[in-house]
């Protein structure tokens, strides 16, 4: 049954800002453990859509439903979800006050309610898995780029989601970082979390990938496997942008 | 790292003739020189009316000597209870400053209103007239004394700035922190609690130290209704000794010396934030 349902749908969503329609009518069903890359150009509403999946924007119209829990006023509910469902920012949003382990318990303690040294335990095993388990006492201020963005990714995995969702997480990082954190992420894809990462990442696209969602003016005008996506895709608009983002 | 490390020498040298106003020792010598103008021409007054100081006699109101050693006088058991009283004042202050910061940050319509009301009464009634509202009429009322109902009337006026910068502070901080504490399952409370607030302080603290200052200064104010404090006990000292130039200058030097330090920990607070961001 699991294998069926999906752990995401999203049905008929539309987002308003004001007058502006920031996603136009989108339907989109994640299997578990499926890898969904999302791209577009910049305004397309990429953002939009994966901050609505777990409501830090609310949804106007249709419904979307996270591993069978629909997302509405109920605030139970939504914190339920978000225990489901991490999420890693384009500028990391670290807490510059607490050190890198205490970013990372906050949630195990607060949220989970987890004693603090099984926290601090989680917490240096998720450092370990980013590959950098001697910066737990450090300030994110003290960190890197690409070492602030893996200890944002450490502090996701630290609540067990189900689902993790990137919005541009390398977009800010200078190019010798961004390396680092993508493995991260290649390694993330290769123990069956289920991921949607909006990137323009193509390389990164190509390899973990199970589907390409290509999104244009608040809809989603295609979406195919990366083979056939990067190969041919069906849309004159899609080429056009694999055109302006491969070239470089 | 060269070009990090030219940004701070220039931003150094840019800062450095307003720091050098800003130093403390600049401040206080600018402080020392105005009060000793003010001093000379009231010296110089009081010799043209031909007042007889008797200055021997003031020390008496500070330490008494008593059989078991020496013992606050009059105005520094004075200057202790005004003390005190603006601490328990501003301590509620802080506690209806935050609470009607919060009310106004919240998405509660109703709450929003009920702070914006607060703030346009407060601000807009005089601190004398807000002192005979909670002693003459409050006062019988809820059966409050006049302690009771000065700190209250204290706590209420300042509560109204004290709330400004509590809500300047929660949003100097981005909205990124709200998202990332949302993003983990905090609730308002606990991101308030464990992620705003903890960095709001950091630029708090200067202006709500000057706001202590406020208070202690207008915590003066009490003494219409006879509080026993600083100022209270200048008058009560006058009225049997009619020292009143010494010991106004002395209420006033005591008043100075507190809030002087307050202000100079202050530029200590704003300095060191300064410097480690
Ligand atoms: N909070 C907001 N208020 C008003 N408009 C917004 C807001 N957030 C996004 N938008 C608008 O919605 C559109 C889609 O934004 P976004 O989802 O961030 O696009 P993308 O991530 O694809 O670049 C943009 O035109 C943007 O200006
Ligand atoms: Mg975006």
């Amino acid at each position: 049954m699991s294998d069926t349902t999906p752990i995401i749908r999203m049905i008929n969503v539309s987002k308003l800002f004001g007058d502006f329609v920031a996603l136009d009518d989108v339907s989109l069903s994640v299997a578990a453990g499926e890898r969904v890359v999302i791209c577009g150009p910049s305004g397309s509403g990429k953002s939009t859509l994966i901050r609505c999946i777990n409501r830090l924007e609310p949804h106007d119209r249709g419904r979307i439903i996270v591993d069978g829990l629909e997302l509405d006023e109920d605030m139970a509910n939504l914190r339920s979800v978000r225990q489901e469902v991490g999420m890693v920012f384009q500028q990391f949003n670290l807490f510059p006050h607490l050190t890198v382990l205490e970013n990372l318990t906050l949630g195990p303690i607060r949220v989970r309610r987890m004693a603090r040294p099984a926290a601090e335990a989680l917490a240096r095993q998720y450092l370990e898995r980013v590959h950098i388990p001697e910066q737990a006492d450090k300030y994110p201020g003290q960190l890197s780029g690409g070492q602030q963005q893996r200890v944002a990714i450490a502090r996701a995995l630290c609540m067990e989601p189900r689902i993790m969702l990137f919005d541009e997480p390398t977009s800010a990082l200078d190019p010798e970082m961004i390396k680092e954190v993508l493995d991260v992420m290649v390694e993330l894809a290769g123990t069956g979390m289920t991921m949607l990462c909006v990137t323009h990442e193509m390389g990164f696209a190509r390899k973990v990938a199970d589907r390409m969602v290509f999104m244009e003016a608040g809809r989603i005008v295609e979406t195919a496997p990366p083979e056939a996506f990067f190969t041919a895709p069906a849309s004159p608009r899609a080429r056009l942008f694999l055109d302006q983002v491969l070239e470089h | 790292m060269v070009e990090a490390a030219d940004r701070v020498t220039i931003r150094r040298r840019s800062l450095r003739p307003r720091r050098l106003l800003s130093s403390r020792l600049v401040s206080v010598l600018l402080y020392l020189l105005v009060v000793w103008l003010i001093l000379r021409t009231a010296l110089n007054g009081a010799a043209a009316m031909g007042y007889n100081w008797q200055w021997y006699r003031i020390p008496q109101f500070l330490l008494e000597r008593t059989e078991d050693g020496f013992q606050a006088g009059e105005l520094l058991t004075g200057l202790l209870a005004s003390l005190i009283l603006s601490g328990l004042a501003f301590l509620l202050a802080l506690f209806l400053g935050l609470i009607v910061a919060l009310l106004r940050l919240s998405d509660l319509v109703v709450g929003r209103a009920v702070a914006r009301l607060f703030l346009e009464i407060v601000r807009n009634m005089p601190l004398l007239v807000l002192l005979y509202v909670f002693y003459y009429v409050t006062g019988p009322i809820f059966g409050l004394n006049r302690y009771v109902a000065s700190v209250i009337c204290l706590g209420v006026y300042h509560a109204a700035l004290v709330s400004e910068i509590f809500r300047a502070g929660i949003n100097s901080i981005a909205t990124g922190q709200w998202e990332a504490a949302a993003a983990i399952g905090l609730s308002r409370r606990q991101t308030y609690r464990f992620v705003i607030l903890p960095q709001a302080v950091r630029f708090m603290l200067p202006p709500m130290t000057g706001e202590a200052v406020n208070m202690i200064k207008s915590s003066a104010i009490v003494s219409v209704i006879a509080v026993a404090e600083l100022t209270t006990a200048g008058r009560n000292i006058i009225s049997d000794t009619y020292l009143s130039f010494e010991i106004w200058f002395t209420v006033a030097a005591l008043y100075l010396a507190v809030t002087l330090c307050l202000s100079l920990l202050a530029t200590h607070l704003e300095h060191r934030l300064a410097t480690k961001s």
